[in-house]
């Protein structure tokens, strides 16, 4: 565990409402299809928030959206004061903020682990060698990859390549991490690993988005759910009422699928 | 990257027909520029270097001619050969496999115009033939020189193509008591065909921008005539630009569209 | 030279009667030693300048502004499509004219020598297959690699050159050494403009000495064992720069 990101994660008192995200009537549409039909909510400092929903109702889309690979064309978006709308936005500043971790984990096959974690604070931060691997291989060991430094991501299982890809995401130090269905391209029995790194990160106190559809998950580790269709939010609240009582026969029919 | 941007990039990344256009314009301004500077220069010659070259045009197109029946006669030849040559390197006997891939391999390797040389000056200009004397032009043997090559990227280009069906297919087969022969025949080949066309036509551009090389050895196609017009027309050294510039644009119209509809045909069949 | 060689080929000249004599004689050998090393340099020089020009133009369609996109797209496709015994000539004798000659004491000479003019033209020639090529081991790095990069902050520049081109270079390699052995065999074009490299040199050996098979098949061998060389460097640099559980 990492004094430092400890330190940042846990929320000050007073600051303990404050939205770290704030997600207002966000609209998106590509082409003629409108894929997000005004979307808003709120995210607070050391939340952890589930999206489910099913295939196509604009989930992923939405999160790609809070760190800018994908623009809004209506609404507003602020992350910790940045709003991504903003024509002299600041998209370093914005992506220092805000990691992700993607469904097929994108790591650099041609480096090792380690040159993988040490890459990005190496040249967008200009920190030290010294400094950077000493924090590389802390992370390398947070995600139980110990022994892999030196090992290409080829070599790996996918479970082990998405573990180096979310230690690769927290080399830059973020305040909010985005999950964009990670565990949905893995063998079943390398979910569990994944999950358990995530559930670990997310008792640390960092602010976590996750879309997914582990919904075991979601119900064990979210503090708030959020269930969209059709590019809307139909639901939320906090998993015992989704899971237990949900209102809307939308949400209802979903999870009697999946469940 | 937004969606606006991958479409952007998806369309400067296919060369299109505004750029064929442009290319186009280039060329002929380039051409007029140079004939300018080329008239002032002769002024009071005997006829400026385009008048020389629009003279000998025909002379030079009907040459180009000969480019085209040899590209064609060459590409039967090379697709008759090779066909059963990339065939004979899939064959289970090595009596058969081994010294078709020693063929195969060999006119790959060779240059263009060794092997054209080598087919000038070791196959006898004439001959008897049935008891009945016959010369062979140096067009005909130019063209079988140009078949080689080719024949042996197609024999390749087979070889790739009956390897690429999946085995499923072999075993299917046989479970339906087909022969080996049967298989390949029947089964096989015909779904080797359509991956193979774009391939097949690639060398066709090839082969017919190598056509050229004849006139090393005195066939009048398009350069041979082209530089004999030179000769004739005083060879003056302002003809090179126009004449050269003129054979360059006389390919370049003929084989860019082939070009294009290869690339065409490679992107429809990739998907299949 | 060695005298059991030259011993064993004049004996098969005076025997059999085949006159291998640029390995006897040793006024044809040095020609012969001659023409191998032009052609070496030379292949060297063309495929250098094709790959130069392939990098220079791939990075420039994938990062440059459009109308140099353009130009590039242009380039490759004149080049791709008119025959390059024609550039050849073109450049020689068309551009070859209008440099200035040099005096050099007494006689002048061409600035730019037909060797010289040989790499330019063929460069470019070979340069235009290497652009396309290149571009396509660009596309074939996948988009979420790029999107990565930008997640991590990596500027266009830094993803360039840490992910991008590595990646980009080793997907490109088996088409790239094609291109190079093909480049390699056409340099025998150079003839047209009478550069003494081999294609030439064993044509005059065999005009003075009347032994065209046996030359004949000299070349054959010298250009499948340059091919076979370069096959070998390409797969040298292929397993030097393999990564483990990447490709294949």
């Amino acid at each position: 565990m990492l004094s430092s990101e400890q330190d940042r994660a846990i929320p000050l008192n007073g600051q303990q409402h404050e939205p770290i995200v704030s997600i207002r009537d966000v609209r998106k549409r590509y082409g003629s299809l409108e894929v997000l039909k005004g979307v808003s909510f709120d995210i607070r400092r050391g939340e952890v928030v589930c999206i489910i929903g099913p295939s196509g109702s604009g989930k992923s889309t939405l999160i790609r959206c809070i760190n800018g690979l994908s623009d809004i064309q209506h609404g507003s978006i602020i992350v910790d004061g940045i709003e991504v709308r903003d024509p002299r936005l600041d998209v370093i500043a914005l992506r220092r903020k805000v990691g992700i971790v993607f469904q097929q984990y994108n790591l650099f096959p041609h480096k090792t682990v380690l040159q993988n974690v040490m890459l990005a604070p190496r040249l967008v931060l200009k920190e030290s060698k010294d400094v950077v691997e000493q924090r590389a291989r802390q992370l390398i060991s947070k995600v139980k990859l110990d022994g892999k430094e030196n090992v290409y991501p080829g070599e790996l299982s996918g479970g082990q390549q998405q573990r180096v890809a979310i230690a690769r995401s927290l080399a830059m130090r973020p305040d909010i991490m985005l999950f964009d269905e990670v565990t949905a391209a893995l063998d079943p029995e390398t979910v569990k690993e994944v999950l358990a790194t995530i559930k670990e990160l997310a008792q640390d106190g960092m602010t976590c988005i996750l879309v997914t559809h582990e919904m075991g998950f979601a119900r064990e580790v979210a503090d708030h759910i959020y269930f969209t269709d059709g590019g809307v939010i139909v639901e939320d609240g906090p998993p015992s009422e989704i899971f237990g009582n949900a209102r809307d026969p939308r949400t209802r029919r979903f999870l009697s699928q999946v469940l | 990257m937004t969606q606006a941007e991958t479409m952007r990039e998806a369309r400067s990344t296919s060369f299109n027909l505004r750029q064929a256009v442009w290319i186009a314009v280039i060329a002929v301004s380039l051409f007029l520029v140079i004939n300018v500077v080329n008239n002032q220069n002769h002024a009071g010659s005997d006829g400026s270097a385009t008048a020389v070259l629009l003279r000998w045009m025909p002379y030079i197109l009907e040459g180009f001619g000969l480019n085209l029946v040899m590209s064609c006669l060459a590409m039967v030849l090379a697709t008759l050969f090779g066909v059963p040559l990339g065939i004979a390197q899939q064959s289970q006997s090595a009596f058969v496999r081994l010294p078709a891939q020693a063929v195969t391999h060999l006119f790959r390797n060779a240059p263009w115009l060794v092997v054209l040389f080598s087919v000038m000056y070791l196959i006898p200009a004439n001959g008897n033939f049935l008891g009945q004397h016959v010369e062979i032009p140096d067009w005909i043997k130019a063209t079988f020189a140009f078949s080689l090559p080719v024949m042996g990227n197609i024999s390749e280009i087979v070889r790739g193509a009956i390897r690429s069906i999946p085995t499923g297919q072999w075993e299917s087969a046989s479970g339906l008591a087909l022969s080996r022969r049967q298989t390949m025949i029947h089964i096989i080949l015909p779904q080797c065909v359509k991956r193979s066309i774009p391939s097949w036509m690639n060398w066709y551009a090839l082969l017919t921008l190598s056509t050229p090389m004849a006139a090393i050895l005195g066939v009048r196609e398009a350069v041979g005539s082209a530089q004999a017009a030179m000769e004739a027309g005083g060879g003056r050294p302002d003809f090179l630009i126009p004449f050269y510039l003129f054979l360059l644009c006389l390919f370049f119209l003929y084989i860019y569209p082939i070009a294009r509809l290869t690339k065409k045909l490679e992107r429809k069949y990739a998907v299949v | 030279m060695e005298n059991a060689i030259s011993d064993f080929f004049k004996e098969l000249d005076e025997k059999v009667g085949l006159n291998f004599n640029i390995f006897y004689d040793q006024y044809e050998f040095s020609r012969f030693l001659n023409g191998a090393a032009n052609s070496l340099e030379l292949m060297f020089w063309v495929i250098s300048v094709s790959i130069g020009l392939g990098i220079i133009g791939a990075s420039a369609q994938s990062i440059g502004p459009r109308w140099l996109k353009n130009i590039i797209g242009a380039y490759v496709q004149i080049f791709r499509n008119t025959p390059p015994m024609v550039q050849l000539l073109f450049f020689y004798f068309g551009l070859g004219n209008l440099t200035p000659q040099v005096d050099m004491g007494g006689y002048t000479e061409p600035l730019i020598s037909s060797f010289t003019w040989a790499v330019i033209a063929l460069g470019i020639f070979g340069g235009a297959y290497n652009v396309e090529i290149f571009r396509s081991g660009i596309d074939a790095v996948p988009k979420q690699t790029r999107e990565a990069c930008e997640s991590l902050c990596l500027s266009k520049m830094q993803t360039n050159v840490h992910v991008i081109l590595p990646l980009a270079l080793r997907i490109s390699l088996p088409a790239l050494a094609a291109n190079v052995v093909s480049l390699a065999k056409t340099t025998s074009l150079a003839y047209v403009i009478s550069v003494p490299e081999m294609t030439y040199v064993l044509n005059q050996v065999w005009s003075d000495s009347m032994n065209v098979p046996e030359m004949i098949l000299v070349l054959f061998l010298f250009y499948v064992v340059v091919v076979a060389a370069i096959g070998a460097i390409f797969t040298f640099i292929e397993k030097r720069t393999s990564i483990p559980g990447f490709g294949q």
